[in-house]
């Protein structure tokens, strides 16, 4: 604490008492800041604790057999053969979050960059509506959304009503296994406005005069969206798409709600994180949930490492470009 | 000649004005329908919410909100708006305070240790926090915190959130580094450079950390979930499942009653702050 290299030419009266005085401005840049230690002790503690000693101890327990109550007894890699070749249930998970994240991450992505394209104008009233379309984005995630999006999409009630006029009869997609995922998806899509505003953001940057000199070489509206938006946006659409896509592997909430707990009908709503929540936390098989966790962070890693290397081939960063 | 050219490009003009307007209405009205639907049926009578197309109700009835306000398992409704508020305030102010320590000593300060550990924070935000979940359950629960709001403050109040400390790093990066040198040369330590120069600067990132910090822990449901029993410690969202739960005679109304309630501080929120958390998310990608 009291290394605090603070330095001054004349002593000053009015200096804290933490601060320690006397080393010349040349030397204060070259030396280290002790007093980052300080201001960094809660980070490290949080960090250190509830980060990466929880993920070391995580991974030691996924291979164990813990119940909670009785000490850790060591298996091996059985949590893993067992989860990974002879578990039903983590098959309907897998398949479901699959199927889940390949609809509602695109889908999400393009409503953004759709309504993000509408809202790019400088014509009155694109703030407003900028603002209203932000607004699922802050209560989507909760319960009462949650709720309200069950009722909406039950038998008999709008959704369905609506579909029903046009000759489409579903009955009510949270009773329908499969309709009921997609009523998760909605809910999902519905908060578009937050990768919108990434977009319009970058919308912003997009210099007029590429838009322009496209224009003299006779680009139309679709040439000048594909040749010069596309490319120009690529950073962030690749930024939206990885957020957007760790985060729809994690998809919890929604599901939760909507199925009532259940994961239902016939498990067509039963995610990843649901399984690993009955597992930790109903059936408290606290080594084999670690182990489910582990897996689902090496997908998601594995996922976000191939975006990445085949990024080259697609993100154009406007320094690389002539 | 040149005059009917100009009128033509004035009506062009008006009509694609038209076309715009007309595209951004409709997606308004499909986005916010839900919104208005659910304020409207919470005050239908309960035969009429899923069965009726029309957005008003017939006739208007509280009984739904009353019904709301009187609580469930023998808590008041009131109590669990109090534990929702102390979660989130609680929230608010670990984040904002361990958030910005974190964040100045990586903007400004040169330390050992620093290339790792920046990267390290860095490498916490995408972490699935799932992984996460058994491990802090184990740990609290052999400390004998479950139950308890220690879980679901203690992270905030030691920079867990990393995305804020990243917001802020970026945000000090942008202040002028002559004001600190300034204060340096006037014999300030880095503890009231922190206090007095950088603090009130950082004011807009600190108000963007706390009112997304105050709106996430306000609908944070799997945390609570986990860590919290018995009902009088339940925070709206777990009391809202409560509810759904146990009313075996699907009151609609009571249901959509609470869910109104549960969502009136986030669209408050939303309504003051609104410009500083749409540029929030704008520049940092915070998802909403």
């Amino acid at each position: 604490m009291a290394g605090t290299s603070t330095d001054t030419v004349i002593p000053a009266p009015r200096r804290g008492g933490a601060a320690s005085p006397e080393a010349p401005p040349r030397r204060r840049r070259r030396s280290h800041d002790r007093s980052a230690y300080v201001f960094l002790i809660p980070w490290m503690l949080g960090a250190g604790v509830l980060t990466f000693a929880a993920m070391l101890f995580s991974l030691y327990m996924s291979f164990t057999d813990y119940n909670l109550f009785d000490s850790p007894r060591w298996v091996g890699l059985d949590n893993y053969t067992h989860l990974l070749f002879d578990d039903p249930q983590m098959r309907v998970s897998v398949l479901v979050t699959l199927k889940y994240v390949v609809v509602a991450t695109p889908l999400k992505l393009a409503a953004a960059l759709g309504v993000a394209l509408l809202l790019h104008t400088r014509r009155k009233g694109r703030t407003f509506y900028r603002a209203a379309f932000y607004l699922p984005s802050l209560i989507g995630a909760s319960v009462g959304a949650a709720i309200v999006w069950r009722l909406l999409f039950s038998t008999g009630s709008v959704v369905d009503r609506a579909l029903g006029l046009v000759g489409i009869d579903t009955g009510g997609w949270v009773s329908n296994p499969s309709w009921s995922l997609m009523a998760v998806v909605a809910l999902n899509v519905w908060q578009f406005g937050a990768p919108m505003v990434i977009f319009l953001a970058a919308l912003q940057q997009i210099p007029r005069e590429l838009y322009e000199s496209a224009q003299m070489d006779g680009a139309g509206p679709w040439q000048r969206f594909v040749s010069v938006t596309v490319p120009m946006l690529s950073p962030v659409i690749f930024f939206n798409l990885v957020l957007e896509m760790v985060h729809s592997f994690q998809v919890f909430n929604s599901a939760f709600v909507i199925s009532n707990g259940t994961g239902g009908p016939a498990d067509s709503t039963y995610v990843y994180s649901m399984y690993l929540y009955e597992l930790g936390f109903s059936d408290f098989r606290m080594g084999y949930a670690a182990a489910l966790a582990w897996v689902l962070v090496l997908v998601v890693g594995g996922v976000t490492a191939l975006l990445f290397r085949t990024s080259g081939r697609w993100v154009h960063y406007a320094g690389d470009e002539k | 000649m040149a005059t009917t050219a100009q009128g033509a490009l004035l009506t062009r003009g008006r009509r694609r004005a038209l076309a715009w307007h007309t595209a951004a209405v409709a997606v308004l009205i499909a986005l916010l329908y839900p919104v208005v639907w659910v304020l409207t049926s919470s005050v239908k009578p309960a035969d009429e919410i899923l069965s009726s197309f029309n957005l008003l109700p017939t006739e208007a009835t509280w009984s739904g909100y009353a019904t709301a306000l009187d609580g469930i398992a023998d808590v008041p409704t009131w109590r669990f708006f109090a534990n929702s508020m102390v979660i989130s305030v609680g929230s608010v102010i670990g984040n904002v305070l361990s958030c910005s320590l974190a964040a100045y000593a990586f903007a400004r300060l040169r330390f050992r240790g620093r290339g790792p550990m920046f990267a390290a924070m860095i490498g916490t935000i995408l972490l699935p926090h799932h992984l996460l979940l058994i491990p802090q359950y184990t740990m609290f629960q052999k400390a004998g915190l479950v139950d308890t709001y220690v879980p679901l403050l203690l992270g905030k109040f030691l920079a867990t959130d990393a995305f804020f400390v990243f917001l802020m790093v970026q945000f000090i990066r942008n202040l002028p580094r002559s004001l600190d040198e300034a204060a340096l040369i006037d014999g300030c330590g880095h503890f009231k450079i922190f206090g007095y120069i950088v603090l009130p600067l950082l004011r807009p990132a600190l108000i963007t950390t706390a009112i997304f910090t105050f709106i996430w822990s306000w609908n944070d449901f799997f945390a609570p979930l986990i860590y919290l029993q018995s009902p009088e410690n339940y925070p709206l969202p777990l009391a809202l499942r409560l509810f759904v739960d146990s009313s075996s005679t699907q009151d609609y109304g009571a249901m959509l009653g609470m869910s109104v309630l549960s969502l009136i501080p986030v669209i408050a929120f939303f309504v003051a702050f609104q410009r500083l958390l749409i540029e929030g998310a704008a520049t940092s990608g915070l998802k909403g």
